[in-house]
């Protein structure tokens, strides 16, 4: 299992970063890979080495507490995952290898979650129970309950984690998620997260919906929630494990939102381009990492060079590999036993 | 004999105990009502869902992700609409995950018109649904077939849509389901939920076997060399009719029962039309864009030259809606008047 205990240790001497310097330094790492892989995206997507790009810069504060908290595997003995298309991080975060997201984007034969069928950031990955990332929005919300349900009825803790955005929360799916994990006596163990960055494509969320606090609407339900800042990788891990522990043990929904940056704007649609204006929570993680004397710059530059030089290197090979055959759009229509 | 609504209760409490069927949820589909069409009655694995569409089907898509073997139901097909997109999603997930992922789910749903429904109870899904590439579709004419299709649905690794003509839900089937007991009385007390207070009722259920028509296979109802006819659903039995009519006047009649939509069983009625070469093709959704109209193009495509009139194609107004008072609904669908004529026609076209 994939799941670190924190240790509650001080590790800096104003205290505010309480978790363990040596988790501190592989979130750190995660977020690194993360966020380079992302960039390496962009900068495949602007060379003309793939059509599209959406992902997930400015929220690897969150995703990657996130990844490192999954309870990994296979069936309703592990948790489930309906996944948002910024989810990289969390992947990432779970072990995931950045040579796979390269090739998605590339559209090659090889890509691991969709064959060259699929856009950047959608992962699917049966062998840890992540579903299929869909570009519709809101739809793994009404999925989610299903899984769930299962899980419930299998026993275990493992249960069933669905994220999406701000926006997105106005589609009905969003409230079948409240309504069917909530059934008096049926209740089910989600762990419903919305990660808030006030942005739908261009539209500002405070032009749409009444609701500033999106987590409020679990209230009415009788759901746990909570709000909290996604751009803070320690306070997310801390919330998240304990809304996870809460999940686990009493079988029981719980709506978290995690107001987190938009650092490329909302997709390659929009240019793709850096956005001075938010908190990069990378760049402030890494100066109070420095504050703290967790890590020094020297050696933050250092993991950031290995990550580039890594993922610039697997993008080198990618781009040299086939897209699928056109025959092969005949392939996995239905599925056919083996 | 048993009638459809209990043909379907009895596959799903067979697949229950057999065939690993998990979840057989909807509104109003558990206890105590047990279906608005009375087809989930009784049955162990029954239970009563939100009063969501888009819930009903993104449950049974979550709980087919997670090795579970749901039958979900809409209550009536109209309803189905919203959901599109989900159906399109379910279609897509093995693809899409380049086979990373499959769906074994069934979604069952009473379909078309027949029994006064109105605007939001008469309408198809059928020709809708054939565009859901990643789906089988099935639609049964009779409570073996009912049985038949509904274990191979049941059965299959991939969503399965299987739509119930709802005026035929009560008729009573000429061929008896193996395993069901020969005295339809005894039948109904057996299976069929009491009025009033279901709070101690418990079914008691036949020992019934295995029957399986495989998904993709057509039946050939009745034999003729003049015309082929193929229908499915409610329209086929009105077709069976049709043609029994015409052959004491002389005229011999082909019908196709074609049961599956998708995959559907082209051998058979490409056999049949190179046989009589005249072919009519009577549903009753929509007649633009209608899968009548699929079928009509292939046979052109493929058949031309042995044919010796145009396919032709039989199926309802291209309208909103089908009106509740009596005129307008046989306005609306094709009615057994309408079948007969289409056939004379289309057997009398010379080259
Ligand atoms: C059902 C649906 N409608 C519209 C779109 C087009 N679209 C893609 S992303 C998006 C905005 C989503 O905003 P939000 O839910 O806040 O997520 P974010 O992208 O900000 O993470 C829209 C409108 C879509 N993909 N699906």
């Amino acid at each position: 299992m994939s799941r670190p205990q924190p240790k509650l240790v001080k590790t800096d001497k104003a205290g505010e970063l309480p978790l363990d310097r040596a988790l501190l330094v592989q979130m750190h790492e995660l977020m690194v890979k993360s966020r380079v892989l992302e960039e390496r995206l962009i900068q495949m997507y602007k060379q003309g080495h793939g059509y599209f790009w959406i992902g997930g810069p400015g929220e690897e504060a969150f995703n990657v507490p996130l990844g490192m908290l999954v309870k990994k595997g296979r069936g309703p003995a592990y948790d489930f995952l309906h996944f948002h298309y910024r989810q990289s991080a969390t992947l990432m975060a779970m072990g995931e290898d950045t040579v796979g997201a390269l090739r998605q984007m590339k559209n090659t034969a090889s890509d691991p979650y969709s064959g060259g069928r699929n856009f950047a950031g959608h992962f699917s990955k049966s062998a840890w129970n992540i579903v299929p990332v869909s570009s519709p929005i809101e739809v793994q919300y009404a999925m989610a309950p299903g899984t769930a349900l299962a899980q419930k009825r299998h026993g275990g803790d493992a249960i069933t984690i669905v994220t999406g955005g701000d926006a997105g929360t106005a589609e009905g799916d969003f409230a079948s998620c409240l309504v069917w994990s909530t059934r008096p006596g049926n209740e089910l163990p989600v762990l419903m997260v919305v990660t808030h960055n006030t942005w739908g494509i261009s539209t500002a969320s405070d032009t749409q919906q009444a609701n500033r606090d999106i987590s409020e609407r679990g209230r009415a339900f009788g759901m746990k929630t909570k709000r909290i800042n996604g751009n803070d990788p320690v306070e997310s891990y801390l919330e998240l494990q304990e809304a996870m522990a809460y999940v686990r043990k009493e079988r029981k929904p719980f709506l978290l939102q995690a107001d987190v940056s938009r650092l490329y704007g909302h997709s390659s649609a929009s240019g793709a381009n850096f956005v001075n204006a938010e908190v990069d929570c990378l760049a402030a993680f890494e100066q109070r990492l420095e504050g703290a004397g967790v890590l020094s710059r020297a050696e933050m530059d250092e993991v950031r060079k290995r990550w580039t030089e890594h993922v610039a290197a697997e993008a080198r090979q990618v781009v040299q590999e086939p897209p699928p055959d056109g025959e092969s759009v005949w392939n996995h229509v239905f599925w056919e036993k083996a | 004999m048993a009638n459809m609504a209990q043909a379907i209760r009895m596959a799903l409490h067979y697949a229950e105990e057999n065939l690993g069927v998990t979840d057989v949820f909807g509104e109003d589909t558990g206890a105590p009502l047990g279906g608005v069409f009375t087809c989930t009655q009784g049955l162990k694995t029954a239970w009563n869902s939100p009063l969501d569409e888009r819930g009903i089907i993104g449950c049974a898509m979550g709980l087919a992700f997670a090795g579970q073997r749901p039958v979900a139901e809409i209550q009536f097909v109209d309803y189905i609409f919203n959901t599109v997109d989900l159906l399109k999603l379910a279609g897509n997930t093995c693809w899409s995950s380049n086979g990373d992922w499959h769906l074994p789910m069934v979604v069952r749903s009473p379909a078309g018109s027949g029994i006064r429904g109105s605007i939001y109870h008469s309408h198809s899904f059928d020709s809708w649904a054939t565009r859901l590439a990643g789906w089988k579709i099935v639609m049964p004419s009779n409570p073996l077939d009912a049985y038949g299709l509904l274990l191979a649905a049941c059965k299959e690794e991939n969503p399965v849509l299987y739509l119930e003509p709802k005026a035929l839900l009560r008729i009573k089937g000429e061929e008896r389901i193996p395993g069901e007991p020969a005295d339809d009385k005894q039948l109904s007390k057996m299976i069929d939920a009491p009025l009033g207070d279901r709070s101690q009722w418990k079914p008691q259920w036949p020992a019934l076997e295995a029957y399986v028509v495989p998904i993709g296979k057509g039946k050939t109802v009745r034999e003729g060399d003049a015309l082929t006819v193929v229908s499915w659903g409610r329209l086929l039995p009105i077709c069976v009719k049709a043609a029994d009519q015409l052959k004491e006047v002389g005229l011999s009649v082909e019908v196709i029962d074609l049961r599956s939509l998708w995959p559907y069983d082209w051998e058979l009625v490409k056999g049949s039309i190179q046989k009589t070469r005249r072919v009519l093709f009577v549903n009753e959704d929509t007649e633009v864009t209608n899968f009548g109209e699929h079928l009509a193009r292939r046979t052109t495509d493929e058949l031309f030259y042995e044919l010796w009139a145009p396919p032709r194609v039989l199926a309802g107004k291209h309208l909103p809606g089908i009106g509740l008072a009596d005129p307008l609904e046989m306005a609306s669908v094709p009615q057994l008047k309408d079948v007969l004529e289409a056939m004379r026609h289309a057997a009398s076209l010379q080259p």
